[in-house]
């Protein structure tokens, strides 16, 4: 598209089909602490 | 749900609900905008008068009224013919929204609340404790919510005994997870070190017969940090979190020790010593900006410049009436300082010298899939806290509220209830994030900063939400930039 470039990003809806594991990082326990920050942690089920 | 802005030279869309993200040209992003509220003759009537100059719209309204009359000037043919190829060009735009909207990646509806509300009702498991391994702490920093370690008790370290009854809690709450974590948190963990390694141990033990992996972190001001301490963390712990605030003044206003002198020159060496001996990863160095130091982006380029490649610096929260808490009044100041760090980030990119800005960290491609995007950071639930004498809280920072108070790890959690509650709340609980561009990046935000500001943690803290807000923005802007690369 001339006019959009769309950035190489995962659709959320398809992160339904086999998400919800619960294996990856608890979000307060990486740095924050006093925050809730989820958008920078990993799946540990791709 | 789309959102639009536009941030250092980058026209950015994202469709909120897919996560899809579109850096596009000034004509694109004005079509988006009216996109949904208006018809395809309007949006190209509205494009066609915003982008042809004035002086052509005079003559177009000439030509109106001269219907009929086909004596163009070579001027007007000129006109005419730019005018011909902007409408195509905007034709050419509503195909491509057309497009994409089909393919779900712009105006795509939300279609998660049933889906998280099913997902919450699983059975709960336990994945992860912050062991307070001392209530006590060697320095007195002025904003610590923990009141110097003592969380509104009293001093107290806790025993081998307590620890390895809230790691056999964990393991018998943790289901079918593997991964579990323990952070060793404070007051300062490294005043009661022994156990620390004690428990580590005891850990590695018990991982093997049940078919579980350990990630320990550890949390400390770095006071007590030796070379034994950290050949230790470089062998066992997954990541450490050193806590510094920045520039030496900035820092130590803040963070005196007990005696009032700064921490700065005591703890700087030790903090580099690490970073380096952990090869620049799986650390943060991790500090508070205040009221005190709104241009924090400064401290950030400090440490970037001591040569720390993984850096979180974060807002305080405190109560109005601190002198050093940040205000409404403070956020146009912090909106340009998250600006400026970002556009720093790209210089120091380009200079070689780059380094991870813990917010404005995104993964785009393979990060958290929706039901943890928006069920919550897990606090009372997969996420619990215990205090020196095994006590349990929702999290860290709840230790010490009376009604918090969930259990022990002998007799596991007592209140359902307040369980319940906390597996309850999640974007669709909390009536602000419904609408809030964000929700995906911060899972509804912190229980315990909506419990200190409304005392109810389905009501999202409003200056911690708009400084969330302006970190996506930022870090979205930087994923632009990487790209165009």
């Amino acid at each position: 598209m001339k006019h959009i470039k769309t950035l190489n990003t995962r659709n959320l809806k398809e992160s339904m089909k086999k998400g919800g594991c619960g294996e990856c990082q608890t979000s307060c326990q990486s740095a924050c602490k006093t925050s809730c920050t989820v958008g920078n942690q990993s799946c540990e089920n791709k | 749900m789309v959102h639009q802005f536009k941030n250092n030279g980058y026209n950015i869309v994202l469709d909120v609900n897919s996560g899809m993200i579109h850096v596009v040209d000034d004509l694109a992003y004005d079509i988006i905008e009216m996109y949904e509220t208006h018809d395809r003759g309007s949006i190209i009537s509205a494009m066609v008068e915003k982008y042809t100059k004035p002086e052509y719209m005079r003559l177009i309204r000439e030509q109106e009224r001269a219907a009929g009359d086909d004596s163009l000037t070579e001027g007007e043919k000129d006109f005419c013919d730019d005018v011909e190829a902007l409408i195509r060009q905007i034709k050419e735009v509503l195909e491509d929204v057309e497009q994409l909207k089909k393919d779900g990646a712009l105006f795509s509806k939300d279609i998660y609340e049933e889906y998280i509300r099913d997902f919450k009702q699983r059975s709960t498991v336990v994945k992860a404790l912050c062991l307070h391994i001392a209530h006590d702490c060697n320095l007195a920093c002025k904003y610590c919510f923990a009141e110097e370690g003592e969380y509104k008790g009293h001093r107290e370290l806790m025993s081998f005994e307590v620890g390895k009854k809230a790691l056999d809690f964990l393991i018998k709450n943790s289901g079918n997870r593997k991964n579990l974590e323990v952070d060793f948190f404070g007051g300062e963990p490294l005043m009661n070190w022994q156990v620390v390694k004690d428990l580590v141990a005891y850990g590695r033990e018990q991982e093997q017969l049940h078919n579980k992996k350990f990630r320990f972190t550890l949390t400390t001001n770095g006071l007590l940090l030796n070379d034994e301490v950290m050949e230790f963390v470089n062998r066992e712990m997954s990541n450490v979190v050193l806590s510094i605030d920045g520039r030496k003044e900035v820092n130590d206003r803040m963070r005196p020790s007990r005696n009032g002198k700064g921490s700065y020159e005591l703890i700087l060496p030790k903090f580099q010593k690490l970073a380096d001996s952990r090869n620049q990863t799986n650390y943060y160095v991790r500090g508070t900006f205040t009221h005190n130091n709104l241009d924090f982006s400064e401290d950030v380029k400090h440490l970037a410049d001591l040569g720390f490649k993984q850096i979180s610096v974060e807002p305080v929260v405190a109560m109005p009436e601190d002198s050093y808490a940040i205000t409404e009044e403070d956020l146009p100041k912090l909106f340009e300082e998250y600006d400026r760090l970002a556009k720093l980030m790209l210089e120091y990119q380009k200079e070689g010298t780059d380094f991870n800005f813990f917010h404005f960290m995104l993964d785009l491609s393979g990060g958290p899939c929706v039901a943890k995007r928006l069920s919550g950071c897990g606090s009372g639930t997969e996420y619990l806290a215990v205090t020196p004498w095994g006590d349990l809280y929702p999290c860290h920072q709840f230790v010490g509220i009376p009604e918090f108070l969930m259990g022990n790890v002998e007799e596991g959690v007592k209140t359902t209830d307040l369980r319940e509650e906390f597996k309850q709340c999640n974007v669709y609980s909390k009536e602000k994030c419904r609408n809030c561009f964000a929700k995906f990046y911060c899972s509804g935000g912190c229980a315990a900063n909506s419990y200190k500001f409304h005392n109810d943690i389905n009501v999202a803290y409003d200056i911690g939400c708009a400084l969330h807000m302006k970190r996506v923005e930022c870090a979205i802007m930087l994923k632009a930039a990487a790209a165009q690369e």
